[in-house]
């Protein structure tokens, strides 16, 4: 069981808990505001943006390339920009926080 | 085995020059065919408009001759664009909630026990546009009964069997929601006319001819869409029996069946932009004022990013496709049009054992350069329903 923090542009603050799927699901299983995950999670829709804080970038990894270009033309992408459709849920990202970036 | 094919006829113009060329009406169209092109200008508002004076253009065939409403949020540009957008969403979300999809799920069940007896069906007019149009019914929050005058109207409000653009039939629809939106001032209810006649914009309510702009995409936009989306599915699984036993088996991929069928379908060839000043597309000259096409067609079957771009994959985990387009403009229709897809496969796989394809007449496209096949004009099939 991992437990994931969710910050909203609202500045709600969100903590749920999962162990499998990925962090989109879990959000939209958990009403986040502003992670939708239109597309299902196969990278196609960018509406699971979020930004990683600065110490987790190593546990969590870089996006690949497809997810790459899919960032790189949605709004407020920065360094710490993943979509959480591609990032599955593990015990090592208990205690990772996100904010919610649209 | 090859009915429910859709071939890529773009492929050798994508890798050779990355553009195609289309003369629409006098009005040529230079058309990008790969992914990362189509989704950088598809992004890039500023250089490539929707919201010009010349209503109707960035439609391919132009609808400029046959229509002078504009059509809301689609022909706006940001950020007044996103200001429409914002009064539309929530409306167009409402798929996402559990009596919806009941409701949606007993109106397709009902469909497919209806024809799944028949010793021949014709998929276009006997299922495909019903179930548009009874869903419709759904999405603007309307009694069921509205669906007859529709699937009356045929199979697309725009184009007949004679023209690709047809005068007359556009004023049917545009006089039919005239008709509703004054009957929504005189009764309003929880329609969406009424929602849009009571919704403020800029500090003011939204005039008639801006309901009507919204009203037309939302009738226009799904229909034709929908209809081959919903035939070529049901072509698909005829000529997959394996597939539809798999979805059953395992239903939990059908979302990805759905994003996949999309792509592999992309129901809307392209869409138009207007060049706002000279510039360059894939290295080709595109001047102020010429149009542009963002073809998601061939973005679709882009192979230096889609592995296998021209199969089925059931279960495509990285799908970066564009068949509900991309970045502003993405389709506000798409979570509707999603749920139908996922419903319709999800009551196909539990009820039908094999579908067999009796004949059928190609829906193609002529595009000049490419002529493209987006479904069918008619597809008869008859249904084997589980024992």
């Amino acid at each position: 069981m991992a437990k994931i923090t969710f910050i909203t542009q609202e500045n709600e603050t969100i903590t749920v808990e999962g162990n499998s799927g990925s962090l989109m699901e879990l959000a939209v299983n958990n009403n986040v505001r502003g992670i939708d995950g239109d597309c299902g999670g196969v990278c196609s829709c960018a509406t699971c943006h979020v930004h990683l804080s600065p110490e987790h970038m190593e546990t969590v990894g870089s996006p690949s390339e497809i997810e790459n270009d899919m960032l790189e033309l949605d709004d407020n992408v920065s360094e710490y920009s993943r979509l959480s459709c591609q990032i599955q849920l593990s015990e090592a990202l208990d205690g990772l926080v996100l904010k919610v970036a649209n | 085995m090859d009915k429910s094919q859709l071939n890529d006829p773009f492929e050798q113009a994508r890798l050779e020059k990355g553009i195609g060329h289309m003369n629409d009406q006098g009005d040529p169209v230079q058309m990008l065919l790969r992914l990362k092109d189509v989704r950088k200008a598809a992004h890039q508002w500023k250089s490539f408009q929707s919201g010009g004076d010349e209503i109707g253009r960035i439609v391919i065939p132009s609808e400029e001759k046959i229509r002078d409403i504009r059509q809301i949020p689609f022909e706006v540009d940001p950020p007044e664009h996103g200001e429409y957008r914002a009064l539309v969403d929530a409306w167009f979300k409402r798929p996402l909630e559990t009596e919806y999809q009941e409701k949606l799920h007993r109106q397709i069940e009902s469909l497919i026990d209806g024809i799944a007896q028949m010793d021949s069906v014709e998929v276009v007019s006997q299922l495909a546009l019903p179930l548009q149009s009874r869903a419709l019914t759904l999405l603007l929050n309307i009694p069921y009964e509205e669906s007859e005058t529709w699937i009356g109207w045929g199979t697309h409000v725009f184009r007949s069997e004679e023209t690709s653009l047809d005068g007359d039939k556009a004023a049917i629809l545009y006089d039919y929601i005239d008709a509703q939106i004054d009957k929504a001032i005189a009764n309003p209810g929880d329609d969406f006319y009424s929602v849009l006649l009571d919704a403020d914009f800029q500090g003011r309510k939204l005039t008639k001819e801006e309901v009507k702009g919204v009203m037309i995409l939302t009738f226009a936009g799904g229909r034709d869409t929908v209809i081959n989306a919903v035939t070529n599915t049901i072509a698909y699984f005829a000529e997959h029996p394996e597939s539809l036993k798999r979805l059953k088996k395992e239903p939990e991929i059908i979302g990805k069946a759905v994003e996949e069928l999309a792509r592999y379908f992309s129901p809307l060839t392209h869409m138009g932009r207007v060049v706002a000043e000279d510039t360059q597309v894939c290295e080709h000259a595109a001047k102020a004022n010429s149009r542009i096409s963002l073809c998601w067609a061939s973005a679709n079957r882009d192979a230096s990013v889609f592995e296998r771009p021209n199969e089925v994959v059931l279960d495509r985990k990285m799908n970066p496709h564009v068949a509900f387009g991309f970045s502003h403009h993405k389709c506000l229709g798409a979570t509707h049009a999603r749920q139908i897809l996922k419903t319709l496969i999800t009551v196909l796989s539990q009820k039908i054992e094999t579908i067999a394809i009796l004949d059928s007449k190609e829906n193609i496209e002529d595009l000049d350069q490419f002529k493209r096949k987006v479904g069918f004009d008619s597809l008869h099939v008859q249904f084997k329903p589980m024992a």
